[in-house]
């Protein structure tokens, strides 16, 4: 790849450039926010059914704008590079069909598992279940096949599937914060127990396939371990395992306090047995507030680390290894006629995606019409 | 070529299946809207208890949309990758409209919509149902742009085999769009109208006569009454814009080999493409001749003009556009009779008839039919083009190996078909449940019961 001069490119080519950045954008709104609506789904069936409704019922209101970001992601791939759309989507024909069965199955198990009759609630419960756990696996297997370049063989597929892995738990991980920020009581500590494992399950994989990537990309090791990149990089890294080492920290006093929290109540328990209102008040929310949110914005953070480093690793190759941004890129007018729309509606959207969160916003409640 | 027919089954199983609720969502969202102003200005419990039942059929409705959908935008590129490298530079933009404009607002507004009625406003909810179903229909406005381009292209030019535009207004109001925008939309008023008017006469025959059901009832018939006789007249202007711009596409649709004066309208007959004739013809002398020119000596184009002097057939397959047409505009006019002859007794009444309620309840999914009868039509009477005179369906296929397309394609019909059992299930399961819980508030013996219960 020869040396592109930024400061003498003309403005049409930085078009591109910037449906690019669009598409990341999408992309990483995308996986943080249907990740932990995907992780809530493979978490789903640990616990009892009145949980379990909990936890559906805190994404219900989510779930379908959340997934809008995949539509908006792979809508932008398609419209402004075409070409790199069938390239990229038909090497993973098989994948994707997975995902897409997955998302169905998941998708309509919301509406099924409440609205049809009640001796088939424990299938699409399981529907729930299973569709989420295909759908992550499948992007993470996507992801570790483009990572390669799109190369067949079984060290892809190896390498696939740690990447499968690392995707999976990182959603789990996300939808544990999501639920220690929505919930309260037990399910809180039981959120804040699987946030934990994660945390761990994720330091795990990483170092696999940090480990593994030099093995199956030499390209990829060119770009991060040669110098001076390695410089320019490494703030990625040191910054990744600091926050992780900031979460599983926050995740030990959270769980301290509450347990600190519930001795203190059942000792009151013992003193006071009779006011039922007050004791309540006592054993809730230990972990609320702004606080309860600091897990989720902190794995938030890493999703974002985790997609810097995979955009600089690519950039400008839309396919890695065989297409550029320019080689792929529509019409430069037809993406003119896009990028105005999308000046003039994504800031709306994102003005009432922050809105309804905002009106759902508080821990989670039963959900009625 | 095998790969060729399968991937185009699999669009088609896809695009059929995708369709049958955007159908009901498009209209019900209106409906919907409807019934929540009617509940704010009135204190009638009838327009609550009619917004309460079908919203929950309008969620259930836009999920399985959603997660079809999602399919839909992937296939593009999966299966059809000639279709964006040839005309990506138009269908795209419209795509990206779509997704920017209609989608986000439907999904956004969804959640406050279904689940924010304690937690906003009245005012703030009545808009957020209003956004939905604008949503809704502003998304099938640029689908239809896309697709009305694609059967009558305008706006653009060809450089180097890649279409290029050069004129947005003439490319979104393209030729055939007022036609087929129109006729879409009335087409989901009226799956819409059935759907109420089935559902509620089934819980009316059940003997559920809350006053919910015969709001549900009276909206379902009205709306039929108006749009039936509509369509059929929008219908046919857009017969005769087809006339104009895809000729080919309505000398199949009537069965017309030659192309001669006083062409017959034919009821009933079996093309076949064999002998290029037709079998068993019934029809009404210079019908057809009527309908399109508006004279008995008018001139119809026949299909044997389209085919080359070396003997390539360039019209699209026979037998499935007369049959589909023909399904079509008989669903057609069975819901003109049928609203017409119901509109008056419920508003005499307040109620149907036995009989009437029990036709009612066997049309519930007649739109659905005539909906995909007249999307076959039109799609099957655009073959051999994707794009008409563009592109045509054989060279944007994708390169899959059958045996690919094969697996994922008996996994979509497998898993459509469960779904549309379930959805279909469902909603009785759902008509049966509010049935029963009307009955248990009503009933005053086991109301007491209830209380005696409550207070022992
Ligand atoms: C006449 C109307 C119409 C037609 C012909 C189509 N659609 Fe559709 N679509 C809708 C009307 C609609 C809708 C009413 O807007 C839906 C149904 C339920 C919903 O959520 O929105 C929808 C949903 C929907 C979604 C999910 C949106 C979301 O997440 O909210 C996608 C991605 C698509 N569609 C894509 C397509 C594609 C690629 C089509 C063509 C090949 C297509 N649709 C044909
Ligand atoms: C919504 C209702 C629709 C239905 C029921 C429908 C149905 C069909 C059917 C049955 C075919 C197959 C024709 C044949 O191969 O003989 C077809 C073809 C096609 N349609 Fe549609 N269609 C719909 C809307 C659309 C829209 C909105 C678009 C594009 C924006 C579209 C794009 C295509 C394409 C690309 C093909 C070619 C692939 C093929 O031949 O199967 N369709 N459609
Ligand atoms: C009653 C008389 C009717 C007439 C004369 C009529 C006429 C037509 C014609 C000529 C077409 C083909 C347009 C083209 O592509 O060239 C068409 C398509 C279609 N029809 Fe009808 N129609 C009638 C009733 C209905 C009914 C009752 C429904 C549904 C409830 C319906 C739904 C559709 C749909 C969804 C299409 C495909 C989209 C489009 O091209 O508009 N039609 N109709």
């Amino acid at each position: 790849m020869e040396h592109i001069n930024y400061m003498t490119l003309p403005w049409h080519d930085w078009l591109p450039i910037v449906f690019l950045g669009l598409m990341g954008l999408s992309a990483l709104i995308y996986v943080v926010l249907d990740g932990f609506d995907l992780g809530i789904g493979i978490l789903s069936p640990l616990v009892k059914r009145d949980d379990r409704d909990l936890m559906i019922a805190s994404i219900g209101p989510f779930w379908d704008a959340n997934e809008t970001w995949l539509v908006l992601a792979v809508g932008l791939l398609l419209v402004a590079f075409p070409t790199a759309h069938g390239a990229v989507l038909g090497a993973l024909y098989l994948p994707t069909t997975a995902m897409l069965i997955g998302l169905i199955l998941r998708g309509v198990a919301f509406e099924f598992r409440i609205k049809g009759p009640s001796k088939q609630r424990a299938f699409w419960d399981s529907s729930f279940f299973a569709g989420s756990l295909i759908a992550t696996v499948s992007q993470g297997y996507m992801l570790g096949y483009y990572i390669l370049g799109l190369p067949t063989g079984w060290t892809a597929f190896v390498f696939a599937s740690l990447v499968a892995l690392g995707v999976t738990s990182a959603y789990v991980l996300i939808g544990s914060c999501w639920l220690v920020a929505k919930s309260e009581n037990a399910l809180q500590r039981t959120a804040l127990r699987w946030a934990k494992k994660s945390v761990l399950g994720i330091a795990a994989t990483m170092a696999l396939i940090s480990a593994a990537t030099p093995l199956a990309s030499e390209r990829i090791f060119n770009i991060w371990f040669v110098w001076p990149n390695l410089m320019w990089l490494m703030p990625i890294p040191l910054l990744a395992v600091f926050i992780t080492w900031k979460l599983f920290q926050v995740l030990n006093t959270a769980t301290r306090e509450i347990n600190a929290k519930d001795a203190e109540t059942a000792a009151f328990v013992e003193v006071v047995e009779t006011n039922q209102a007050k004791l309540r008040d006592q054993s809730q929310c230990a972990f609320d507030g702004a606080r309860c949110w600091v897990p989720f914005s902190l794995t938030a953070t890493l999703f974002v680390l985790a997609f810097i480093g995979l955009a600089y690793s690519f950039f400008p190759f839309v396919v890695p290894e065989s297409l550029t941004i320019w080689e792929a890129a529509a019409s430069r007018d037809s993406l003119a006629i896009i990028l105005v729309g999308t000046c003039i509606t994504l800031p709306m959207i994102v003005g009432y995606s922050i809105f309804a969160y905002k009106v759902f916003g508080g821990k989670a409640t039963k959900l009625s019409y | 070529m095998e790969a060729l027919l399968l991937a185009r089954i699999q669009f088609a199983a896809n695009i059929s299946f995708h369709i049958l609720f955007p159908t009901i969502t498009i209209a019900l969202g209106w409906v919907l809207l409807y019934f929540r102003i009617r509940a704010n200005r009135s204190n009638d419990s009838g327009w609550i208890q009619a917004y309460q039942f079908w919203v929950k059929v309008f969620a259930l409705s836009f999920a399985m949309g959603v997660v079809s959908g999602i399919v839909m935008s992937f296939q593009f590129g999966t299966n059809w990758p000639g279709f964006m490298e040839t005309v990506g530079n138009i269908a795209g933009p419209l795509l990206g409209y779509e997704v920017l404009t209609a989608f986000f607002l439907e999904a956004g507004f969804l959640g406050i919509m279904l689940f924010g009625a304690t937690r906003v406003s009245q005012r703030i909810h009545t808009l957020a149902t209003f956004l939905v179903a604008f949503g809704t229909t502003l998304s099938a406005f640029w689908i239809l742009v896309l697709n009305s381009w694609m059967h009558t292209p305008a706006g653009f030019e060809m450089r180097d085999g890649v279409a290029y535009a050069t004129d947005w207004m003439a490319i979104i109001f393209n030729p055939s769009l007022p036609y087929r925008l129109t006729h879409t939309l009335i087409a989901s008023a009226l799956t819409t109208a059935f759907l109420l008017a089935g559902i509620s006469a089934l819980r009316w025959l059940w003997n559920d006569k809350t006053p919910g059901i015969r709001k549900s009832l009276k909206t379902g018939i009205l709306i039929a009454a108006i749009a039936a006789p509509t369509q059929m007249f929008v219908g046919d202007l857009h017969g005769l814009n087809t006339l104009e711009h895809q000729p080919a596409k309505i000398a199949a649709m009537e069965g017309n080999w030659e192309t001669q004066s006083h062409v017959p309208l034919l009821l009933f007959a079996i093309p076949d493409e064999e002998t290029r004739t037709n079998k068993f013809e019934i029809g009404i002398p210079s019908g057809a001749s009527l309908i399109l020119k508006h004279s008995p000596s008018g001139v119809v184009p026949g299909l044997n003009d389209f085919v080359t002097a070396d003997g390539d057939v360039q019209h699209p397959p026979v037998k499935p556009l007369f049959f589909a047409f023909r399904i079509m505009v008989g669903i057609g006019v069975l819901m003109i009779l049928v609203s017409w002859w119901t509109a008056p007794q419920v508003w005499r009444n307040n109620e149907p008839k036995r009989l009437n309620a029990m036709v009612l309840v066997a049309m519930t999914f007649s739109g659905w039919v005539a909906t995909l009868a007249g999307w076959y039509v039109t799609e099957i009477g655009r073959q051999p083009w994707l794009v008409t005179g563009v592109l045509d369906t054989a060279s944007a296929v994708a390169p899959h190996p059958a045996g690919l397309l094969g697996v994922s394609l008996a996994t979509y019909l497998l898993v459509y078909a469960a779904l549309l059992a379930a959805y279909i299930g469902t909603l009785f399961h759902l008509a049966k449940k509010t049935t029963k819980q009307a009955e248990r508030e009503l009933d005053p013996g086991q109301f007491k019961g209830a209380v005696a219960g409550a207070l022992s």
